[in-house]
């Protein structure tokens, strides 16, 4: 600050301190969470679970719903709540499927199509919120059936009675695009790392890791540009005015309507997008894909501090609280722990979160 | 109805108005909220808008700022016949409205709040982002100007007192290149201090260039800033009267059309 600036300051503000200051980011809890879980599961868990091999392995879980917890967290910023996300991820594989399989479409054509049909679905559920000026909560609740059942029908229908559509990996087989979207990336940097013998590896001489899974790249890459969309673009100040208060938004010239369609169209293309990085990974689609996604993709924005009631929040909270997720679900078979304690911790989690986040929004606002 | 001999229409400063309004007429079905209502306010002048609840003093400002369209009746803008089909329309001619909820999300920081829907922007193509290190700068310059030190730009607008944030709502407007200003109740909700800030803003403003319309139906604080008064009652003007011209009692009476308030008064025993 400049010093006449400093010499102007208001003696009755307090100059904060940077921990006051910190206590004021969204991310916080988050980042805070993942300190903390780390903590339990250093002291409980094997110790095989920080090891490079055990890192990817709760880092991939992490991954594939982060990319959806990221853009249910923008939607929430944004006001508006998608629970039909997980049976998207279902309808949207089962497109995919269809696409790759049955029309033995390449996937240049399959994803993009797959991409389009989602957003057609993002766009027709943001169209009836706007319209009509329901919750999208019941809304969306209304697609989570719709689209699940359509997906079952649908599988049926195409594969002639199976609930499972199979040989999507032969059908993508050779692809020059399917590297993009499965198996590992940056494998030679593995490999030159095990041969330095900077890592671990096998016998053979292969690195135990391979490469590191793509959909964590792809989750790193969800959440650099969302970052840099809320906090650094002006359509990231028209999604939290439009969530703050969306008559104050519009009287200002913010065009919210388009603003939560558009996220709504982006969520359900997240959701595809988890789809076909799935799909591809196991080969197969079914119509229990994504089941329960939508909300592990809330409580992953709650934990990333978003509050429900929009306007507040961030795509970096909720990286990091796909990561707790994902550290929370592995771990527990790295410790002696019944396995099932899995969904008591998820609860607690999401209380501490959400009782947290309103503390923190008080002091934003200053509320007294 | 009687009109006060005092009151007189039009006014000897001879600068041209910024906007006009002559003989507005606005009907709700059978309901007639406006029924003739003239009005001007010319650049530099706080031009007081005084009525009681339910005089149709809304309505007339949401006339002025393109929300409703007048029944009947002509608006000039600068001396031009105008037609506004939307706020937006307005907004861009240069007429602001400051209304009661003020327009601010008190989660986001006063910048972009400052900012919301207007955004400075640099950079090209995909990496045309919003311009944060000018949106602040000059954020907290107009504060400055505005009489308001601020914490930082990234303070959220909650922290922020209803007379400050009346104030980043009138700077917004200023800044954004208001001719008129319309300011719809600013000092209703506020206490004593925080009215004098408001006040005293409308004052800087003024002394931009700028025509306020102050509505308002405390008397008090009309007269403290106003240059010229038009007292609406019943969807109807009374008239405009210019600044010692009048004394708050006349103007009190006008607003509530007269004979009950006196009444009223004087079982009180004082002013209200």
């Amino acid at each position: 600050m400049p010093a006449d600036a400093a010499m102007a300051m208001d003696e009755r503000i307090k100059t904060e301190p940077f921990f006051a200051r910190l206590m004021k980011r969204p991310e916080l809890g988050a980042i805070g969470g993942v300190i903390l879980v780390t903590i339990f599961f250093m002291i409980t868990a094997d110790s095989s679970m920080f090891t490079l091999s055990g890192i990817m392995n709760f880092l991939t879980p992490a991954a594939q719903l982060g990319i959806l917890g990221i853009a249910a967290a923008m939607l929430m910023i944004g006001g508006e709540f998608d629970l039909s996300i997980g049976s998207m991820v279902a309808f949207a594989g089962m497109i995919f499927g269809v696409l790759t399989v049955n029309l033995g479409l390449p996937l240049i054509l399959s994803i993009p199509l797959t991409m389009v049909f989602a957003a057609g679905v993002g766009a027709v559920n943001g169209m009836i919120v706007i319209r009509s000026g329901l919750p999208s909560f019941i809304v969306t609740l209304a697609g989570l059936f719709i689209l699940r059942g359509a997906s079952l029908v649908g599988l049926k229908l195409f594969t002639g009675g199976s609930t499972q559509l199979r040989g999507v990996r032969e059908a993508v087989e050779g692809d020059i695009l399917a590297p993009v979207f499965s198996g590992d990336a940056f494998g030679f940097v593995f490999r030159w790392l095990s041969e330095i013998g900077l890592i671990e590896k096998f016998r053979s001489g292969a690195p135990k890791v391979p490469g590191i899974p793509v959909e964590i790249l792809w989750f790193v890459l969800v959440a650099a540009v969302a970052t840099y969309v809320l906090l650094r673009t002006a359509r990231g100040n028209w999604i939290f005015a439009a969530g703050g208060d969306r008559n104050a938004a519009s009287n200002s010239g913010v065009p919210v309507d388009k603003v939560k369609i558009a996220l709504f169209m982006a969520t359900a293309c997240a959701a595809a997008l988890v789809a076909v990085i799935t799909v591809i990974d196991s080969g197969s689609t079914d119509a229990r894909r994504g089941f329960m996604k939508e909300f592990e993709a809330i409580i992953t924005a709650v934990i990333g501090g978003c509050l429900l009631t929009g306007g507040y929040g961030s795509a970096i909270g909720a990286f990091f609280g796909a990561i707790i997720f994902g550290m929370v679900t592995i771990g527990l078979t790295y410790t002696n722990f019944d396995q099932d304690w899995f969904q008591v911790f998820l609860g607690g989690m999401l209380l501490i979160a959400v009782l947290f986040n309103n503390a923190i929004r008080k002091r934003v606002t200053g509320e007294r | 109805m009687t009109i006060d001999t005092k009151f007189h229409h039009g006014d000897p400063v001879n600068v041209a108005p910024i906007v006009e309004m002559r003989g507005i007429e606005k009907h709700f079905g059978n309901v007639i909220a406006l029924n003739g209502v003239s009005f001007d306010i010319r650049p530099g002048e706080c031009h007081c808008l005084l009525g009681d609840n339910g005089a149709g003093k809304s309505t007339f400002i949401k006339t002025m700022s393109g929300v409703h369209k007048p029944t009947k009746g002509e608006i000039l803008f600068e001396g031009q016949p105008m037609s506004f089909s939307s706020p937006r329309d307005a907004m861009e001619a240069g007429i602001a409205t400051v209304f009661q909820d003020l327009a601010m999300i008190p989660l986001m920081s006063v910048t972009r709040n400052f900012f919301m829907g207007r955004e400075p922007k640099k950079g090209e193509g995909i990496f045309r982002r919003m311009d944060l290190g000018a949106a602040n700068d000059i954020c907290v310059e107009e504060m400055r100007k505005m009489g308001i030190n601020l914490r930082g730009p990234d303070q959220a607008v909650g922290t922020l007192s209803g007379g400050e944030r009346q104030t980043v709502a009138i700077a917004r407007a200023v800044y954004f290149g208001a001719k008129v200003l319309i300011l719809d109740e600013p000092t209703s909700a506020l206490g004593v201090r925080q009215t004098s800030n408001v006040l005293a803003t409308i004052d800087r403003v003024r002394k931009q260039g700028v025509g306020v319309v102050f509505i308002s139906h405390n008397v008090r604080h009309a007269l403290a800033v106003g240059d010229r008064f038009t007292v609406l009652n019943r969807g109807k003007t009374l008239g405009t009267a210019t600044r010692g011209e009048i004394t708050p009692e006349e103007l009190q009476d006008l607003m509530a059309g007269g004979q009950e308030l006196a009444q009223l008064e004087g079982s009180l025993g004082g002013t209200i």
